[in-house]
């Protein structure tokens, strides 16, 4: 079972949710998908690390090859390249690797290059395996590592829980494409509830099972539970506001091996398995 | 010689754009005949690299001058090709900008910014 935790702000609780999650599954997969600031690792502290480069396809030119024809600078959405009195300028940071530029040169003047863009570690924290993908600061776009994150765990048959990038762009889609079930963490504020309904749309669009958790909870009127209640949204938790739990958690220890909120946490994992297998019952 | 300007509308009284590769136009000025003409930057709705292309639709203008009140890396990395020379525009309109240069009355640009780029997510 493979599920994702998201929310349209960082700060929400994404990773309290997924490391903790994570935790009470006991035999499982934690996979950081945050790759421009991956903390899941602060709180497992997995040993037996390895670690392997990511790299993407850039192109080069050879000068004494090009025509000078612009077909590349024509073709490129992404304006990657520029072509200046007869001399082909390739600019690697605004490159998506497409490869397109090198399909249509006419003379073979451009051929691909691998460049490092970020690395994967992967260790194990007594029985969670803990894999964290890392994009070197600058890179444009954290989505080839996200690619390959995914694909090592596309036949894993443990419960795989997935710590989304903040927000709801492309580089969130990539990680929720293949999950079973998604999590949105949520907090009650304005700006809380404004990103809710930016992720909400996603997971709609993409027709993805969901739920939410609210963190920092409150007794009283709540944002996110009436727009739960308006949008007949499941709250699968609620996360309450109190500093013990900050206390834990900004000390980089896992709440769940606590005893007070051990419980919190494998309720949570037993209401999204049971939502989970009510959506296949359901949908098949 | 030819000088090119970031352009909000199409018109001489227009203000200068604050951005370069965003501009929605570019007033390009020779300076012998005393005649000029607006261009369309295409790279105004570009998904990203707008200054790479714009800079690109400036060469190709086959201008010597650029007045600007900012660019890129991007795009300074493309001029650094060419023997283009860049002057930070005062404020006022194209033409205030155009008489300025005239009189000797602009400072050469030499900062570049690192970009606003993916500001939105992609």
């Amino acid at each position: 079972m493979k599920l994702a935790v998201l929310s349209g702000k960082g700060g929400t609780g994404k990773t309290l949710v997924s490391v903790n999650l994570a935790a009470v599954a006991k035999n499982s997969v934690y996979v950081d998908c945050d790759v421009e600031e991956p903390n899941g690792h602060l709180f497992f502290k997995p040993v037996e690390i390895k670690k392997e480069k990511v790299s993407i396809k850039i192109p080069v030119v050879d000068e004494d090859l090009c025509l000078g024809c612009r077909k590349c600078v024509d073709f490129c959405k992404f304006n990657a390249l520029a072509a200046i009195i007869n001399k082909l300028i390739v600019f690697d940071d605004i490159c998506h690797s497409c490869g397109g530029c090198i399909m249509l040169c006419p003379s073979h003047a451009l051929t691909e290059m691998d460049k490092v863009i970020g690395e994967i570690n992967s260790g194990i924290s007594e029985k969670v395996k803990v894999i964290s993908g890392i994009l070197n600061t600058g890179e444009a776009s954290g989505i080839p590592i996200i690619k390959e994150l995914l694909s090592k765990i596309s036949a894993e048959e443990k419960m795989t829980v997935i710590d989304c990038p903040p927000g709801s762009a492309c580089i969130v889609m990539e990680s929720i494409r293949d999950v079973d079930y998604c999590i949105l963490v949520a907090e009650p504020t304005v700006f809380g509830l404004h990103n809710l309904a930016l992720v909400y749309q996603l997971v709609k669009l993409f027709n993805k099972p969901h739920g939410v958790v609210i963190n920092k909870w409150m007794a009283g009127e709540n944002l996110i539970e009436r727009f739960c209640s308006d949008n007949q949204i499941t709250v699968l938790d609620k996360i309450p506001f109190e500093s013990e739990l900050g206390t834990i958690n900004s000390d980089g220890e896992i709440a769940a091996k606590s005893e007070k909120y051990y419980g919190l946490f494998s309720e949570l994992l037993k209401t999204v398995v049971k939502e989970v297998e009510h959506e296949t019952v359901t949908h098949s | 010689m030819k000088i090119a300007i970031p352009a909000d509308e199409k018109v001489l009284a227009s203000e200068v754009c604050m951005s370069f590769g965003r501009a929605p136009y570019f007033y390009i000025y020779e300076t012998t005949t005393k005649m000029g003409d607006f261009i369309e930057n295409a790279a105004a709705s570009s998904p990203g690299g707008a200054g790479v292309k714009a800079a690109q639709i400036v060469v190709d203008s086959h201008a010597d001058i650029l007045i600007t009140p900012r660019c890129g890396e991007n795009a300074a990395e493309v001029f650094k090709a060419t023997k283009l020379e860049i002057y930070k525009s005062t404020l006022g309109s194209i033409q205030n900008n155009i008489d300025a240069y005239m009189d000797n009355k602009l400072a050469v640009l030499d900062q570049f910014h690192a970009g606003f780029h993916g500001v939105g997510g992609n």
